[in-house]
């Protein structure tokens, strides 16, 4: 019967690569390394040749000096901004999912807590929420750090649960019957079914909120509060004519963006390593 | 003759929305099987034998009648854990290898670990898998996944196997090589096994007994036994009796009114091996 055998991943999943598999994928990456290198080459030489004033688009050389010379000063301080918003983010993002998980479990345990909280949080998440960015402020306290937190935390609840509820719920019904055939409990059921089959969900949705989190975070951020945040750098350099360092900002949130999404990635790898997003491809 | 396995007296099932009866799933089926048998439900899609073998499981509460299995209430051998069962699906874990899907009951029973391994070294064995047991249930065939489920039903000894469709969503010729499979195992395990299938030359090939069903509502219209010899193998399937009996079953079926377009198909492809069956 071992002719029935399909051929197995080339690579069994967490080995090392080797050599001819950094080559590939240096081969897969390069196109977008290159396009990425030409766009901000063709940026700086266009905003000298067009002429263009710093405030329309500065030179992406002049962000980087930006960023240099702003690192730690005591107006713009980068540095502390870039740490005290990720703070923020991450904190809300740990509070918001932690929430969220839970309000996903007790959904999908009880079918009258299904009944009661998914319509309000269906409804909830239609809200733009960051509007009420001011009124966390007024009731956290304008310079609490915690308001910004929050408004992180709540961006990114309901995504979060939406998605793990679904995955909780969304069980293959034959599972859930050959458990019932060992006479398993609901706990059991929980654990050996429910909640890895949700992981996937839970990732997908994390690799959102992770966005969510700091978008929720910087725009808290615009209504006021202590002055060392990204958000308070952006609005504040801005109103003084200072783009280039407003740019370096913006830099800044972009890459920790994406450091927290390549750090959801990472995750996703070792903890799902089973999951047809992450393994490897047959052949 | 020693108490049976399966006794089934008077069951009905209907379903029901609110106050109104939507359907009359099965009517009436009384039925009872041996230790060591290997009975085979056939019929029509939708004649209620899956439904039949879930009440037996006690995954469907019956609405009237009486379900027995190993002598006891149906609700109280679930709790015994004194079934195993296989579905048309696989219906494997992703997140565990197939060693660790084979464990899975085992787990839910409370085995201590080094009795689990043991446990299912043996039982991957018994299926020929033991070289996988480390891969993912995507990296096997159809068949191979299929063998898995059997080795993971088969784990804590159940007194009865229940198995729904378990190859109808394989090829014909991997069909066929799991259904010598099965009764390879049958034979070494002396499980009595309830087989669901709408196959009526996998039926006859199987079983001991054939019980046939009619469409909607189910009731069993003749229950056929099955005298081919054993130990069977492809040359049973070649057989002047095994054509008669595939022949009688299928009778049997029209009589029911359980021939319809599907099963015609399934007829065709059976009058097809007995042709070439015929000519070798």
């Amino acid at each position: 019967m071992s002719a029935a055998v399909q051929p197995l991943p080339g690579r069994p999943t967490g080995a090392p690569a080797t050599g001819r598999q950094w080559l590939r994928r240096l081969r897969f990456y390069l196109p977008a390394i290159v396009v990425f290198v030409g766009v901000i080459a063709l940026w700086e030489v266009a905003v000298g040749a067009l002429g263009l004033k710093v405030f329309v688009l500065p030179k992406p050389s002049a962000i980087i000096a930006a960023l240099q010379a702003n690192w730690t000063s005591d107006r713009f301080g980068l540095l502390p901004s870039f740490r005290a918003t990720m703070l923020e983010a991450l904190v809300g993002l740990a509070a918001g999912t932690l929430a969220a998980v839970i309000v996903a479990l007790a959904a999908s345990r009880w079918v009258l807590a299904r009944n009661v909280l998914l319509p309000i949080a269906i409804a909830a998440g239609a809200i733009p929420i960051i509007a009420f960015a001011p009124l966390a402020n007024t009731w956290f306290g304008l310079t609490n750090w915690f308001s910004k937190a929050f408004m992180a935390a709540v961006v990114v609840f309901f995504p979060v649960m939406a998605n793990v509820t679904r995955g909780l719920v969304q069980v293959d019904a034959s599972a859930i019957e050959l458990m019932r055939s060992y006479a398993a409990s609901e706990w059991t059921i929980l654990r050996k079914v429910r909640i890895p089959n949700a992981l996937p969900y839970f990732f997908t949705a994390l690799k959102i909120a992770t966005t969510l989190s700091l978008i929720g975070a910087i725009i808290a951020e615009y209504f006021g509060g202590q002055s060392l945040v990204l958000g308070r750098i952006m609005v504040q350099s801005a109103s003084a004519l200072r783009f280039d360092i407003t740019w370096a900002a913006i830099l800044l949130g972009a890459i920790a963006g994406i450091v927290l999404y390549l750090g959801t990635v990472l995750l996703e790898r070792l903890v799902i390593p089973w999951h047809a997003s992450v393994r490897p491809p047959d052949g | 003759m020693t108490a049976p396995v399966v006794r089934l007296t008077g069951v009905d099932k209907t379903f029901s929305r609110g106050d109104q009866l939507v359907t009359t799933a099965l009517a009436d089926i009384s039925l009872d099987i041996a230790a060591g048998e290997f009975v085979s439900l056939i019929g029509p899609s939708g004649c209620g034998k899956s439904t039949l073998l879930r009440v037996i499981g006690d995954l469907i509460e019956p609405s009237r009648g009486e379900v027995i299995v190993n002598g006891k209430p149906a609700r109280r051998a679930r709790l015994d854990r004194d079934y195993g069962m296989v579905f048309q699906a696989p219906v494997l874990m992703d997140w565990r290898t197939v060693e660790d899907n084979v464990k899975l009951p085992l787990e839910v029973l409370g085995w201590d670990p080094a009795r689990r391994s043991a446990r299912t070294r043996e039982m991957l064995d018994l299926v020929d898998l033991g070289e996988f047991r480390g891969h993912r249930p995507y990296q096997l065939s159809g068949g191979m996944q299929q063998r898995v489920a059997i080795a993971r039903a088969l784990a804590f000894e159940p007194a009865l196997l229940l198995m729904d469709e378990p190859f109808g969503a394989l090829d014909e010729m991997t069909r066929e090589r799991m259904n010598s499979e099965v009764l390879r195992i049958w034979e070494r395990t002396g499980t009595t096994i309830v087989f669901v299938t709408h196959s009526i030359p996998e039926a006859v090939f199987l079983s001991t007994r054939v019980a046939v069903m009619s469409p909607r509502p189910g009731r069993i219209t003749k229950v056929i036994g099955v005298d081919l010899p054993r130990p069977r193998n492809e040359l049973s399937r070649e057989s002047p009796r095994y054509f008669e009996l595939v022949t009688e079953v299928r009778e049997a079926l029209r009589a029911g009114g359980g021939l319809g377009l599907d099963d015609e198909i399934v007829v065709a492809s059976a009058e097809r091996t007995m042709a070439e069956g015929g000519i070798g």
